[in-house]
């Protein structure tokens, strides 16, 4: 392993070398990765989000949110009523101690958890309240609430039909339920969507699951130490990830993992006293949630526009209906898949009921955007595009001067949770990425490498290009994953049925019950 | 009378300690059993990669059969050649919680554990395994010195 780290490293310094020379001879190199990145993206991303002809409403945020709705009536409201009974299972109430010492059910939680929990809730909301205004919030807690059913979908079949290998490893997600599950049912097809699912899988985790990761770090950092190119930041990056995915440097990954809950957990309490110093203003900023829902304020594209943004980043943090959740939690040993799927669905309550809407109260209620003193109405920028804010600022830098305005110093902590909530997500989103390479591929050291060398190379892209196109590509591949997944879900959620009426009877009738513990 | 008496083994000297003395308690009394146990320290509440999550089964079951021929297995074979009749069980969990509760499961009617020497900073504050187990064991516990 050593060996392998000197490596990394050396490697590592040959590229920054050999990517210094070329920056002195060009001296805008974030610009041509930018553009040339923005050209090549550009078709991908319109499809995506091409509008239903004559409406500004695109179709993929339609399909997300029906399906969503679709679930959560199939399943008669799963998310209430098993939402205790999720809780018990997390705190194993219903574990066999027979069975200690495989992951538990808090370990995938949190595990998925981590990889959904970061930018999306931090930059992500800051952009939806940005663009769409207050009402956005509304829209955002709704698509979470709703997408709680489709992650129980996803995750309980991910458990169901994953691979187990005589080596005792597991590997799991949409392309082996998409495969298996069709097979069962004797439909056609299933292969296809799986390879389908995977490329956009891998789209997705270079995109959302990196290059923003990355980008969105080094705004944090240049916000700090002042700006300087985003490629350096980059290659820093990538020769961390480089160190922990190849070169099986586990103590970095085990630190953040440890590190990241702790600054999630200070991050809702410092959004909490926030809320609570300003106490008088959170009838007036629910009033402006729930009256943004509907009219718009005034914002840029009415209340369409904050439903848009609303639904869009309530996807893209808790990516319920994705299909990466599914990855993550099909590593859980159990004999009742279903009881996998109850713990995923708490998952985009936490994400994005709790953590995204302390976001945006603390935008909200810190008044970082302007109010037209006339209309009562959001002010928009120059260029039309969004709302005014104080500082001019988007995205991260907003949620920043957000608790900046309450405490000074929470900027530089919120750097650090970025950065963190950033490495952890990438190593999250590597681990996708590659179930996603080896279904299409095949398993093998060599295959494997091949990914997570391009992986690390788009770490640095990530870093340098400016946050519009990356963001549009993010988004639009973690979409295209989505596309196919919910299309999957469709057919196989009358097994996701069977499953829970069996575990409810049976939980009903008590042969399923608490261990005494 | 039976009675079967539990031994709880760390993998350390100080289990040496525990098996002499409960072959010592278990031959004064008729027809008694022996069930040598040990508990790999394990949490349900950490934090673990995507990566470390598909790897713990098997992770689980090299953990197991280390246990199993390192430290369990031989004590149980030298309780069988002394003339004992003895078995073994590796479980996960919080060592003095799963002790206790294996000895519930199966009945037994004590439980010897060795007291390990390591007498470190974090002791102090969150006390061993070897307290908790006297403070909250449902069976009486002899830890031999």
């Amino acid at each position: 392993m050593k060996q392998t780290c000197k490596f990394g490293l050396a490697g590592a310094a040959t590229a920054l070398l050999a990517s210094s020379a070329a920056a002195q001879e060009a001296p805008g190199l974030d610009e041509t990765i930018n553009q040339a990145f923005a050209d090549l993206t550009g078709p991908f991303v319109s499809f995506i989000f091409a509008p239903f002809p004559g409406t500004g409403f695109p179709w993929i945020v339609m399909w997300l949110v029906i399906a969503a709705s679709v679930f959560t009536l199939y399943f008669a409201f799963v998310q209430m009523r098993f939402f205790s009974h999720a809780i018990s299972l997390v705190k194993g109430d219903y574990s066999d101690p027979n069975d200690a010492g495989e992951v538990s059910h808090f370990q995938a939680l949190a595990t998925a958890l981590s990889g959904t929990v970061g930018l999306g809730n931090i930059a992500g909301v800051a952009v939806a309240v940005g663009i769409g205004g207050p009402g956005a919030t509304f829209w955002m807690i709704l698509a979470g609430l709703l997408g709680m059913a489709s992650k129980f979908t996803e995750c309980t079949l991910g458990v169901k039909y994953r691979n187990e290998y005589d080596d005792g490893t597991v590997s799991g997600g949409p392309m082996y339920y998409m495969s298996k599950g069709f097979n069962e049912l004797g439909l056609p097809g299933g292969k296809i969507l799986a390879v389908l699912f995977s490329i956009f899988c891998i789209l997705g985790a270079l995109g959302g699951g990196n290059m923003f990761q990355a980008n969105q770090a080094h705004q944090q950092i240049a916000g700090i130490v002042g700006d300087y190119p985003g490629w350096i930041t980059g290659l820093v990056f990538a020769a961390v990830v480089f160190l922990v995915i190849v070169g099986g440097l586990k103590s970095i990954a085990r630190v953040t993992e440890k590190v990241v809950p702790f600054m999630g957990v200070m991050y809702v309490v410092t959004a909490l006293v926030i809320i609570g110093m300003n106490a008088d203003k959170i009838g007036w900023a629910f009033g402006q949630i729930f009256a943004g829902a509907f009219t718009g304020l005034g914002v840029a594209g009415g209340m369409v526009g904050a439903l848009i943004q609303g639904f869009k980043r309530a996807a893209f943090s808790n990516e319920a209906g994705v299909g990466s959740a599914a990855i993550a939690h099909s590593a859980v040993r159990t004999k009742e898949p279903i009881t996998e799927g109850f713990v995923s669905l708490l998952e985009p309550f936490i994400d994005t009921v709790v953590i995204c809407t302390m976001t945006a109260l603390v935008i909200i209620i810190t008044q970082q955007m302007i109010i037209d003193p006339e209309t009562g109405n959001y002010m928009l920028n120059e260029a039309g595009t969004a709302i005014a804010t104080v500082d001019g600022n988007s995205g991260v830098s907003l949620t920043s001067a957000a608790f900046g305005s309450a405490f000074s110093w929470f900027p530089y902590i919120l750097a650090i949770a970025v950065i963190l909530f950033a490495f952890s997500t990438m190593i999250s989103w590597s681990y996708y990425g590659l179930k996603a390479w080896t279904y299409l591929f095949g398993e093998g050291h060599t295959k494997e490498l091949v990914f997570k060398i391009i992986f690390c190379i788009f770490v640095v892209i990530g870093a340098a290009a400016n946050l519009g196109p990356v963001i549009d590509f993010s988004d639009a591949a973690i979409f295209a994953m989505a596309v196919v997944n919910v299309f999957a879900l469709y057919f196989l959620m009358k097994v996701v049925r069977e499953e829970l009426a069996s575990y409810a009877s049976r939980l009903k009738s008590g042969e399923i019950r608490k261990f005494a513990g | 009378m039976t009675a079967k008496i539990v031994i709880g083994l760390d993998g350390t000297e100080a289990g040496e300690r525990a098996i002499a003395f409960a072959k010592d308690l278990a031959g004064r009394i008729d027809g008694s059993e022996l069930l040598v146990v040990y508990v790999i320290e394990w949490s349900p509440f950490t934090f673990q990669t995507p990566e470390e999550n598909a790897q713990r089964h098997k992770r689980r079951e090299e953990e197991i059969e280390t246990a199993m021929t390192r430290v369990v297995t031989p004590a149980v074979e030298s309780l069988k050649a002394a003339g004992f009749s003895a078995q073994g069980v590796v479980r996960h969990g919080d060592v003095a919680e799963t002790l206790n509760a294996i000895t519930v499961e199966n009945n037994g009617s004590q439980i010897v554990v060795g007291r390990s020497s390591a007498d470190g900073f974090t002791k102090r504050i969150f006390g061993s395994a070897t307290q908790n187990l006297v403070m909250h064991a449902d069976v009486p516990v002899t830890v031999v010195k």
